[in-house]
């Protein structure tokens, strides 16, 4: 960890005393579908102004686990709890559209709250696509109808920004400059940010905490730490190191490991054994 | 001017317009159309029903539309597909209306009113009822109108938002129900469906914005219901799918234009 991380990670812990409540919060936490657990005791918390990554293998229960926390899913058991008054941004992978739906992106972002005119554009200027205002929302590519609907998610004030893998089907030069668009943003608002996402170093290297989900949580912690776990390379393989040493060689210059910083939680990890890659 | 019988059914399917008009745009936005089929033909059942116990058709209507709506709601999710279970839905609440018609009432029902509707009797009683059934739906629509919208762009975006999705269904659902129940005496229960879809898809041609689509609708709906109306009385055609046949003709002339302004 560099010396502005560290610097980062203190600053963040400052502003959160320990009796702060979380914005979003699970307690042993389960979900069932077809007489399946998809998750199953999960214990998480999403503090005020931290950046959590959720990340694990298709299948794994990252979207049930979104789901749940943003109320669109009930838990067969423990609970999903939301801070009174809290605000969630969410950012869908992407939004089914019908055709059969006449929708400007402007009109879109008064939904469904109505919105003065100049908040909206300055919403969409934010993003960089001030320009699409009057636009169809169908007409829209991939990567201006994921800005859109930041856009819509920033126009609450959100104090949470929640994102499912927000940059599915994009290319790569449009994925990196949505994840930094996404990075400003947050600077800009100081809000809590919750993603899940799929290409590892992209994804990982902008977090505080990595969180790797695969029924249950496998292993968190930050970045470095989490790469290192034996849970996180039984699942992605060896492949995925090569990716974050990529990530952290180009925006990092850090080469440093402290193997265990700020993990504490390592268990046998039984369902890894027969998948591992490695 | 009420005592002529053409100005009252100009005025009755008016009316039902102003409230199918928006109605419709939703079940075309979220693919209801079979969903409105299903609830529109347990109105049969809902005649027969309030026949034999001897209660107003329009309350008869309107129960089964619900028990139907609700029942088709229940089972969706199971082994089917959606399109599957609300088409075996559909004609069979039909038939058993058909059944139920001739075993309980027997000979003192005009069934073709029911099924083609008779908007040339609309009574000034019937009158009131459609127009209160359109202002209670139209008011409904506008009053969840900005949350209506959301649930049906995406339900996890309207839970984010604080929007229940399954709501607002509901809502549109008792809707739904309330139509049928207005609208059976002035197009029937065979053809309340396509007043739902064929308005709305003329007026997507049009609109850019959801408001200017179910306003557009509206307005589409209730110049085919003149126009239909005028066919009728002039060449001596059944009124309820005169209404239908204008309204259709709308639509292949709106395509038309879409198409040619592509050129």
């Amino acid at each position: 960890m560099t010396a502005a991380e560290l610097a980062r990670r203190q600053t963040v812990v400052e502003l959160v005393p320990s009796g702060t409540s979380p914005l979003l919060e699970a307690r042993g936490l389960g979900v069932d579908r077809g007489g399946r657990a998809v998750l199953h005791d999960v214990d998480f918390a999403l503090r005020p102004g931290e950046i959590v990554t959720v990340v694990g293998p298709n299948g794994s229960g990252k979207t049930t686990f979104l789901r749940a926390l943003i109320g669109a899913l009930r838990p067969t058991r423990g609970a999903a709890l939301r801070r009174p008054g809290v605000v969630i941004g969410y950012v869908p992978q992407k939004l089914a559209i019908d055709r059969s739906l006449p929708l400007t992106a402007a009109r879109f972002l008064a939904l469904p709250d109505r919105r003065p005119k100049a908040a909206i554009l300055a919403a969409l200027a934010r993003v960089g696509v001030e320009d699409l205002a009057g636009r169809q929302l169908a007409d829209l590519s991939g990567g201006q109808a994921q800005r859109v609907l930041l856009a819509r998610a920033l126009l609450a004030e959100p104090d949470v920004l929640v994102l499912d893998e927000p940059t599915q089907g994009l290319d790569q030069p449009a994925e990196a400059a949505f994840y930094r668009l996404i990075e400003e943003v947050r600077r800009d608002l100081g809000c809590a940010v919750l993603m899940v996402g799929h290409d590892l170093h992209v994804v990982m290297g902008a977090a505080d905490r990595v969180i790797c989900l695969n029924g249950h949580i496998c292993c968190e912690g930050t970045p470095t730490v989490v790469t290192a776990a034996p849970e996180y390379r039984a699942l992605f393989g060896y492949g995925s190191m090569g990716a974050l040493a990529l990530y952290r060689h180009e925006h990092d210059h850090s080469h440093d490991h402290h193997p265990g910083e700020g993990h504490g939680h390592s268990h046998s990890h039984s369902q890894a054994g027969p998948d591992a890659k490695v | 001017m009420l005592d002529d019988f053409m100005v009252r059914a100009a005025l009755a399917g008016v009316g039902m317009m102003l409230a199918a008009g928006p109605l419709g745009c939703f079940v075309v936005w979220r693919r209801m159309a079979y969903f409105g089929d299903a609830t529109a033909h347990a109105a049969v059942l809902g005649v027969a029903l309030a026949l034999a116990f001897d209660v107003s058709v329009f309350w008869g209507v309107l129960a089964t539309a619900l028990l139907m709506a609700a029942t088709v709601t229940s089972l969706s999710g199971g082994g089917f597909a959606a399109d599957t279970l609300l088409g075996v839905a559909a004609h069979s609440a039909l038939a058993l209306g058909l059944v139920a018609v001739s075993l309980l009432a027997g000979a003192r029902v005009d069934l073709m009113g029911y099924l083609f509707g008779d908007i040339l009797s609309v009574t000034t009683g019937d009158l009131a009822l459609i127009w209160a059934g359109g202002a209670v739906v139209a008011g409904l629509m506008a009053w969840r109108w900005q949350r209506l919208l959301t649930a049906t762009l995406d339900g996890d975006l309207a839970h984010a938002s604080g929007v229940d999705p399954k709501r607002e269904r509901l809502i549109l659902t008792l809707a739904l129900a309330l139509v049928v129940a207005a609208a059976i005496k002035v197009v029937g229960a065979l053809l309340i469906g396509a007043m739902l879809l064929i308005p709305p898809a003329t007026a997507r041609a049009f609109a850019r914005t959801p408001e200017a689509m179910a306003l557009g609708a509206g307005a589409f709906g209730a110049a085919a219901v003149v126009a239909g109306l005028a066919g009728s009385y002039w060449r001596d055609a059944p009124a309820g799918p005169s209404i239908v046949v204008a309204a259709a003709a709308g639509f292949v002339l709106a395509a038309l234009w879409t198409a040619l302004r592509k050129d």
